[in-house]
Order: structure tokens, then sequence, then C-alpha cells
């Protein structure tokens, strides 16, 4: 394994804190050396960040102005051509890596590995498998060119350093022009990101509706912590969908992780293993939320959460 | 004929407690349920809605997998698919192979739109649809949540970590379904006699000309590391006090 290629994900100018953590996983394969790709219309700000993590030896900026707002098909075929000469070509385990990494890869003809949640070695990667019930040890043959994706979760930030050098890359490819994107809905920004927020504060089915959920932002706001839901209560319309923690949602590792009206379901579960302390509210004493719970509290989460509320 | 391709993987039940060998060798699948990916049945509810709204004429089920996979495929058919195809092959195949044999039959079948589950819960790799857009080099539209077929483009709202996209695609192109895109219908038992009828065809992989052969090796797999279960706290004093010893609070 010589060299690495991360690929960058941004927006409104602001790298992705998902990124210094796909440089913490490069880093942890033994002579790497990385490079940051940045696909971007001007990309000067989201360049100098990249440049600025620890690890990282060189940042190559391609700018195009097709590149923003992010699309997997207009960026695919740049990257494809980008990683020539990588053996491993890395992005983020977040909605915007899983809809590009497999298309690159499908461009290259090369094998992904999916959410590498441990490097062993240049060529063996852990991953979980069955909603995180199997953690599997997958070898890749030497030599070859592969595409992974990054369990954010499983790596700490790459701390600061460079900064590395900053090269804008001319990339003479054909680009699509048959998807378009047209708008998103942005989320409120007032509160810390889910994805990598210290603490957590997530409602369940229990809290009956969107009304009530306000109970659990009131919480999270009082704890300095993000709003998370489980599978349920997106479902049931009390929460947003980016919201969601689980299996087919968000995977976080927070130091706190409080889960309110949320019986535990395992593909809940496989979302939140990783948080230092989590701490559970249910009515259901039986509720198998309180099987990996640090601290347990059965009772009515409507009267035990502006109780808690109170006393911090 | 416009035509919807739909993927069908046959896995272990939603609601099955997996669990690894002992040996490591795998997870235990002796005498385990099996079922239809739940991402796929919502794509295969998708597509019979866009026929029933008349913007198909034929929704076709495909599963590449072992001889077993008929069983999911018959369902599809109950379910309200037209017709289906097996591509027969022993081993589980990688997703690369997966889309290759998706190719060749889009190759054969030239569907208007092909919509697969974002991923298999088994292996949870989230690969296929994507691969095989790039292939394919059509548009891909994932983690679909809301499908609009206008004429010769389609409008699809994606789940995304910051909310919700909608981005348009030319067709054909390939869309993968999130969980709310729809709620798949339940099957009812004269539908189940009529699927014996509808037609289901199987292919050799081999016959499709595609290569199958595994890159990656798995070598072993583990139990997760198991959480600790905790203490239970009797009250909301007792549980912020403990918050507070641990700096939580």
């Amino acid at each position: 394994m010589d060299r690495v290629l991360v690929v960058a994900e941004h927006a409104d100018g602001r790298l992705n804190a998902a990124v210094a953590k796909c440089v913490a996983c490069a880093a942890s394969i033994a002579g790497a050396e990385i490079h940051v790709a940045v696909l971007a219309v001007d990309g000067s700000a989201v360049a100098a960040a990249a440049a600025a993590i620890h690890g990282v030896a060189r940042v190559l900026l391609v700018r195009n102005a097709a590149n923003e707002p992010a699309l997997a098909a207009v960026l695919a075929p740049q990257l494809a051509k980008l990683a020539s000469g990588y053996g491993l070509v890395l992005g983020p385990s977040t909605t915007f890596g899983k809809d590009l990494m497999p298309r690159v890869a499908g461009l290259l003809g090369a094998p992904q590995v999916s959410d590498v949640m441990a490097v062993e070695s240049p060529t063996r990667y852990r991953r979980p498998v069955y909603a995180g019930n199997a953690i599997a040890t997958v070898e890749v043959p030497a030599g070859r060119q592969i595409v992974a994706t990054v369990r954010v979760a499983s790596f700490a930030a790459a701390p600061a350093g460079g900064p590395a050098p900053v090269d804008p890359v001319a990339i003479d490819v054909p680009l699509p022009l048959s998807t378009r994107f047209v708008s998103v809905t942005a989320a409120r920004n007032d509160r810390p990101d889910l994805q990598t927020a210290a603490r957590v504060v997530s409602g369940g089915r229990a809290l009956g509706s969107a009304d009530n959920f306000k109970l659990i932002q009131g919480l999270a706001d009082k704890l300095g912590a993000a709003v998370g839901a489980s599978r349920a209560a997106v479902d049931a319309g009390f929460a947003p969908n980016e919201l969601q923690v689980g299996q087919t949602g968000k995977i976080i590792a927070p130091e706190l992780y409080v889960a309110i009206g949320i019986s535990g379901a395992i593909q809940h579960l496989t979302g939140i293993k990783d948080a230092r302390t989590i701490v559970a509210i249910n009515k259901d004493a039986e509720a198998p939320i309180f099987e990996v719970a640090d601290f347990g509290l059965v009772g009515d989460l409507f009267s035990l959460v502006p109780e808690i509320e109170k006393l911090l | 004929m416009r035509r919807i391709l739909v993927g069908i993987k046959r896995v272990i039940d939603y609601n099955v407690r997996v669990r690894v060998r002992p040996d490591g060798s795998g997870v235990v699948t002796d005498g385990v349920k099996m079922s239809a990916n739940p991402f796929d049945s919502i794509a295969l509810e998708e597509a019979l809605r866009l026929r029933e709204r008349g913007e198909a004429d034929e929704v076709l089920a495909v599963s590449v997998g072992p001889p077993e996979a008929q069983q999911q495929l018959r369902d599809a058919l109950a379910m309200g698919a037209d017709r289906a195809i097996l591509v027969k092959a022993d081993a589980a195949l990688e997703p690369p192979a997966v889309a290759r044999a998706m190719l060749a039959l889009v190759q054969r079948e030239s569907p208007r739109l092909v919509i697969l589950g974002k991923q298999a819960i088994d292996d949870d790799c989230s690969q296929t649809g994507q691969m095989l857009a790039a292939l394919w080099d059509r548009p891909q539209a994932t983690f679909a949540s809301r499908l609009e077929v206008q004429g010769e483009t389609a409008r699809v709202t994606r789940e995304v970590d910051a909310g919700l996209e909608t981005i348009e695609v030319d067709l054909p192109a390939v869309i993968t379904t999130d969980l709310r895109l729809n709620e798949p219908r339940y099957i009812k038992l004269p539908d189940i006699m009529k699927a014996k009828k509808k037609p289901l065809d199987m292919i050799e992989l081999a016959d499709l000309g595609v290569d199958a052969a595994p890159e990656l090796k798995v070598l072993k797999f583990e139990a997760p590391p198991q959480r600790q279960k905790g203490i239970m706290v009797k009250d909301a004093g007792e549980l912020v006090a403990a918050l507070k010893q641990r700096g939580l609070a």
C-alpha cells in the first residue's frame, strides 16, 4: 500500500468532519501516503482545511462549475480518472460517500469494502455485517486497487497538522448532464450535528406525536446535545428522516447517548453501540434497550424528562 | 414495452437474531427463516404502484442467487410482479458480480427503470445499484423516499444526511429505495395460487458471460463485543447525580 486517495465531502465551503476520520483510517495503514481530493467549484477554503489535517501529504483540487451541489454521477468519472496510481480510494460512510464510492468502484472495476471499522493490515479490514451482529475480517488481494468507505464512528478525527501543499489538477473527462440537482431541504443548524455530537438525546415511538417530540429537543438543548430519533419515531412523522439513528440511519459514537421512549430494536442498537455512556428511559422494564444501557430508569417519560431538565 | 426491473435478494429474515457460528465460518442459517430483503420489497411495491398508475407496462423481478431464491421470486409474483428471472449462482456473489449480472439482464430486457434496495440487510454493502448505474453509464438516484416519473425523466427525493434532497434524472436510470418510499402490500392467499402460473425463468450465471470470481476473502466472522448491562437508577435525581459524577451533566 503506497498511496491512498481520500475523497473530501464538503458543503457550503466547509469540509465535513468525516474527512479527518477517513484520514485517521488511512493513517492506520502502515506506510500510507495520504492525498485528499477536493472536487468543488472554487474549493479554496475546503482545500485549505483538508491540507491542515495531520497526515495529509497533498491536496488535489479539481475545480469545475458542475461539482456543486455534489452529484455522484458527475463526481465519479473525475474521481475514477484521479484514482489512477492509488492503491486505495477512501470515502466516508455518509450518504455522500455511500452514494458516490460504489459508482467510482464500478467505473474502476474495483471491489469495494464498505464500512471499514478497523485496518488490520494493508490487505485486511474489519467491517460489520448483519446490522452489526457479526464482524467480518475481509482480505483483499495484494496489489489490487480497492475502494472503501469508512465507518466514521469507529475513528477519532486526525489532529491538526500541515499544512500540506494544495495542487490544482485539471481533469479532462466528459461529465453527464442526465442527472440534475433540484433542491435540498436543510435542517435547522442551531443544534450540534448528530453525526459528530458529543451528546445525543433521542426519542422513540413512545413520544406519541411531533408536538410531544419537543420534549426531546428541550432536554437536548439543556445538555448541549444533538437530537436523534428511532426509526419508529421517524416513520410516524414525529421527527425528520435525517435524525434517524441505526443500521439504516446514522451510526454514531457520542460520549453520552440518552434514549427516551425507545425500546431498543437491534437495528437501533447497532447505531449506538460505540457510545461511551448510554442512558435509557422507558416505561417497559423489559425493553431491550436496558440490556445495553449504563443507566436505566423505568418510568413515565412525560413526567421524568421535565424533572431531569429541572435538575440539570 | 415500458418495463421496470426490480432486484430481489434472499436474506435472513429481518426479525431473526443473527448469531455467529462458533467456528467463525459464517452465521447460523440452519432452520433460520429466509425472506426477501425488506428494501427489495419496497422496490417491488414502488414498481407495482408505477404500473398501477400507468407509468409502466411490466414489472420484472430478478434475483441473482441460489435455487432457493425461487421462493422469494414466487412471493414477488404473488405480490404482483408479471414475471421473474432467477440467475442461478452457487456461492454468495460480491456486489460487482451481481451488478455485472444485472447489467447483462438490463441489456436483454431494456428496462426504463431499475429499482433496487439501497442495501441488503445481510452484508450491508450498499453497492450494487450504484455499481450497476456506473457499468450501464446511466443516472442513479439512491436512498429514494419519493419517486415521480414524468415522461422521460424521474424526480426523486433522497434521504441524505442533511435532510431531503431532490434530483431529476433522465431515464433509464437506477433507483435505490429507502425505508419511507412506501409500505409494501401484504400477499393475499389467492394471489399465491395465481403466482404459480406466472413465468419464472432460470438462467445459469455462466450463460450470461459474467465474471463472478470473488475477490474479497472473508477470513472470519466474530460476534461483536457485548456491552455490559449497567445499573438501574430509581428516579430522576439519582440519574442526574450519576451523570454529573461522570462529567456528563
